[in-house]
């Protein structure tokens, strides 16, 4: 079957080709002009009256139904007023579908919605119903303005450029264009400048380091304990039994005055101990103790915390995008988005038994960053 | 035009006289103030013409109505909501009635959030109308854009008005995200954390950005009053001037309309604005704030008391942005690891920064420029005001359904926690699905939908050529039997027919007569191309002319000249999909 638009196509209009003599079969078609190229469009449909466009009782039916719309309306605005001011802001109420839910909630939002859908329905019906349903047909116009309105602005825009001499005198374009080029620069580089200080070296430091380690610090190393949170008490590695986990910040942290959120998005860490033989990498077993390992809680993926550990697989996985790291591997990524392993802290005991940091993160914890391996 | 047939509900009750008609005796009967007005402003001229403006009827134009509402109502709550929001990341200790958080430290917008919910009358139910009619919005609007396109509404005049619903599109998504993130939530904390991750991965300057953006080292106090200036000032202000000029171009260039009896590229049918559509839009502006409201009451949305406050080191499960940003959180689930390069000592994270940073605006961008492709490879530089159905455009609804499937693979892909445990299935399973998924389904999609529509088309031409069945059996002089069909068009066949006929363009040589090769050939062959995948196999409406010769059965002359007609060759293909067809 042959569907392009090709009237002159003879294999499916078969009988009505053109060329041969009319048949006496088709003398009822006058050659190919006599059927037009396309169908001509059959106008707009008869009107149908709706019943209240004919009968009065109908029409004073649709009039009660809007008007008790409007009541409905109404009922609820008053409602309204009056359960603002019975309900208690504190009461609940237990509603089946749906649970224990707040009432003065509950009671407001109905009410609400009833004063809001009783004006809807009754506008949307009364217009259904009694108001005219004839269909107004509009011109419309090409939107295109006539060649001389087109013509008058070109020549109004050039008579503007000539009379202000903008053509003749081209350095009053060139100087104009360049103060209207350079006048929003001031503004973007006041924005752009002061919005916030540089890095410097505050996404590569962690409060393990020594110390706080916003922009423009650079604490010293010393020991820190490994702190429980939110408790904040030290931990001693024979309380650490295997398979248990920890969360862990540094020593000192919790008791900061300021940027306690923005060390703690860097330091955060989690300890686990496994059983030794369940480590498979070397460095894993000299950068921990006794099978007690710390690892950075920060996702290397885009810096959610590592928040779900399985104990039977040994396997980190990060709620937010599902990057999944194996404890007994270094915490390499074994599944999803993320690259790299989670950085390992290297800890040891102090003289009392509480385990301490020995050395910093060896490298940036948290996501990556373009410069990161500088 | 105003004045319709006198109905028996317009007549005259007893009593009544007829109002007089002199000129200016109308508007005096409406008070001074509009006259007061007319004489400062002569504003009664535009609103005449206004009032009497016809908009054509149909469920599908109320889909921008719902999302012009529902932002609306996101504006009047959100008033509400800044009287007791207080942006700030300043500590504070929890004292009010939400009992399991009291004496919890946490940022004072967290707190007032709280009071929002808990202790201000009233104060809920606004802020759940807000957050659902966000939603709402934004899932209006995407409709809305789907309606658009795949009935051809954003062909000339009115790309401008699509590329500008686009970037529409777009703020709104970032008004949201800028919403949902003031709260200082758990939830809300650890969307903003995977923000940061995200712009930290921009080459070069992401760590600049990131430090401009939250005013030194994550989380820092800057962020939550800057997304409020954000959320509460900037993007409002462009969203409501760039819906202003959306709203304004359908006025100027008159709604499209759907194709019907009577409706042509030059009128439109519909009702005019006073009392008909006025009522009806104005009606609808309360059903859509009704049912919001009812949602509001019985739904609860975002309880954030049930997160606690923002802490960097703390999650929970199934952390999830809401509905709108899935589709990039998808995208950053599908990524695998291996995308990160280190080159020179520099991180390419290309794991990341596609999916978090370029799809966003890639997404939108495509969705710009789509107009202005489809017209440079369908050639067509007219003007249309009658909508396509989206069958008669097969090509175009294919490449619609695969970007949908597109985006809903990604969508889906960033509840693949969710789907793991609720269904029971492996998540690296799922993952992987999602990742072959992405590259097989909307090819697939844009096949079946393309093939569909055709069907849907041959069916369109089949139910005209078929005619209308008489019920009249004729017995033709050999025995035969058929029954006579109507071979006029009814009026509700229009629709099936009323379509323009395409096909692709036609490549010039790539030569001219001169046997020297003309510029622009490479450019006219991928357009030919790209034209010949649009409209190949098109399918043509019926054509007047083809439905004269369905109906030739010869039968009624064939005494006359019975050996002509089975000797002409023409009767046997008809006969065959005639018979085909009974």
């Amino acid at each position: 079957m042959n569907e392009q638009d090709t009237p002159t196509h003879g294999s499916e209009v078969g009988p009505t080709g053109h060329g041969t003599a009319v048949r006496l079969d088709q003398g009822h078609i006058i050659g190919d002009g006599g059927i037009p190229e396309r169908f001509s469009n059959p106008g707009l449909p008869v009107h149908v009256p709706r019943a209240a466009d004919l009968d009065e009782d109908a029409a004073r039916r649709a009039e009660k139904q809007v008007t008790t719309l409007f009541g409905i309306s109404i009922l609820g605005t008053l409602l309204f007023i009056v359960l603002y001011f019975l309900i208690d802001v504190e009461e609940t109420i237990y509603v089946p579908g749906i649970g224990v839910t707040s009432a003065s909630n509950l009671a407001l939002g109905v009410t609400l919605a009833l004063a809001l859908l009783g004006i809807g329905f009754g506008a949307i019906h009364w217009a259904k119903t009694l108001m005219p349903d004839h269909e107004m047909v509009e011109e419309r116009h090409p939107l295109r303005a006539t060649d001389e309105s087109r013509d008058r602005v070109v020549h109004e825009m050039r008579e503007g450029g000539n009379s202000s001499q903008l053509t003749r005198r081209p350095f009053l374009k060139y100087t104009l264009g360049g103060a209207l080029g350079l006048f929003a620069v001031p503004l973007v580089l006041q924005v752009a400048g002061s919005l916030g200080p540089m890095p410097q070296k505050s996404l590569s430091l962690t409060f393990w380091h020594g110390g706080p380690s916003g922009p423009g610090q650079e604490p010293e190393f010393r020991p820190l304990r490994l702190m429980r949170d939110p408790e904040n008490t030290p931990v001693r590695a024979d309380e650490v039994t295997v398979g248990s986990v920890y969360h862990i910040l540094p020593e000192g942290l919790l008791d900061l005055e300021e940027g306690v959120l923005e060390e703690k998005a860097k330091a955060a860490v989690l300890l686990v101990r496994l059983q030794e033989d369940e480590i498979q990498s070397e460095k894993q077993l000299d950068w921990g103790y006794q099978g007690i390992v710390a690892y950075s809680k920060i996702c290397t993926h885009v810096g959610c915390p590592v928040g779900l550990y399985e104990q039977v697989t040994h396997h980190l996985l990060c709620p937010c995008h599902q990057s999944t790291f194996d404890v007994t591997r270094d915490c390499e990524v074994i599944f999803g988005p993320a690259k790299r392993s989670l950085p390992q802290l290297k800890i040891t005991v102090d003289d009392e038994g509480y385990l301490v940091s020995e050395q910093p993160f060896a490298e940036a914890v948290g996501p990556s960053y373009w410069e990161r391996g500088q | 035009m105003s004045t319709a047939p006198t109905r028996p509900a317009d007549a005259l009750r007893e009593g009544d006289r007829p109002a007089e008609s002199r000129p200016g005796a109308a508007a005096r009967t409406v008070g001074g103030v509009a006259g007061w007005v007319d004489d400062r402003t002569g504003a009664a001229k535009p609103v005449g013409y206004l009032m009497k403006k016809v908009f054509p009827d149909h469920w599908s134009f109320m889909l921008g109505e719902i999302a012009m509402y529902s932002m609306i109502v996101c504006l009047l709550t959100g008033a509400f909501l800044t009287f007791w929001f207080v942006p700030s990341a300043g500590h504070t200790i929890y004292d009010g009635s939400y009992v399991p958080l009291r004496g919890v430290s946490m940022s004072e917008a967290y707190a007032s959030t709280l009071n929002i919910s808990f202790d201000i009358k009233g104060g809920l139910i606004i802020r759940q109308i807000h957050h659902w009619s966000a939603l709402m919005f934004i899932v209006a609007l995407v409709v809305h854009m789907f309606r658009v396109f795949f009935t051809g509404a954003f062909r000339k005049p009115r790309e401008i008005n699509w590329a500008i619903g686009s970037v529409l599109a777009l703020l709104a998504i970032i008004e949201g995200f800028a919403g949902y993130s003031l709260p200082d939530d758990l939830l809300s904390g650890t969307g903003i954390r995977a923000m940061q991750g995200f712009v930290q991965t921009a080459p070069v300057i992401g760590t600049y950005l990131v430090y401009a953006i939250f005013g030194g080292p994550f989380p820092g106090e800057m962020i939550i009053p800057r997304l409020y200036s954000a959320h509460i000032l900037l993007i409002p202000a462009l969203l409501v001037g760039l819906f202003t000029a959306h709203i304004g171009l359908v006025f100027l260039q008159k709604h499209t309309q759907y194709p019907g009896p009577g409706r042509t590229e030059k009128n439109v049918v519909g009702f005019p604005v006073m009392p008909v559509y006025a009522a009806k839009a104005g009606g609808f502006f309360f059903i859509v704030f009704g049912i919001l409201s009812l949602i509001a009451a019985v739904v609860q949305i975002n309880p954030i008391w049930a997160y606690g406050p923002y802490d960097p080191s703390a999650v929970t499960a199934g952390s999830q942005p809401d509905w709108y940003m899935g589709f990039a959180d998808g995208a950053l689930r599908l990524l695998p690891g291996w995308l990160e390069f280190e080159i020179f000592g520099y991180t390419l994270s290309m794991n990341i920064f596609p999916g978090a940073l370029l799809l966003l605006p890639l997404v939108y961008v495509v969705l710009g420029v789509y107009p202005f492709l489809e017209r440079w490879v369908t050639g067509d530089n007219r003007e249309h005001h009658l909508l396509q159905r989206p069958r008669n455009s097969p090509v175009r609804t294919g490449i619609g359904m695969a970007a949908i499937t597109a985006y809903s693979v990604l969508l889906f892909a960033s509840g693949n926690d969710i789907m793991a445990i609720k269904l029971g299935m492996s998540i690296n399973d799922l993952t992987w699905f999602f990742r072959i998924g992405f590259f097989v389904l909307p090819p697939l999609a844009f096949w079946v939908t393309k093939r569909i529509c055709l069907s849907l088309q041959r069916r369109d031409r089949d139910t005209v050529l078929h005619g209308r069945e008489t019920g009249t059996i004729v017995r033709t002089p050999d025995g035969r039997f058929f029954e006579r069909h109507d071979t006029e068009l009814t009026p509700d066949q229009w629709i099936l027919v009323q379509h323009e006929p395409v096909a692709p363009l036609e490549l010039e040589p790539a030569v001219d007569e001169n046997g020297v090769a003309r510029p622009a050939a490479r450019k006219d062959r991928l357009r030919a191309r790209l034209s010949r995948f649009y409209f190949a196999d098109a399918v043509n409406p019926v054509t007047p002319a083809e439905l004269a010769a369905a109906h030739y059965h010869g039968e009624e002359h064939e005494a006359i000249e019975p050996s002509e007609t089975s000797a002409s060759g023409g009767a046997a293909p008809i006969e065959s999909a005639e018979a085909g067809r009974h």
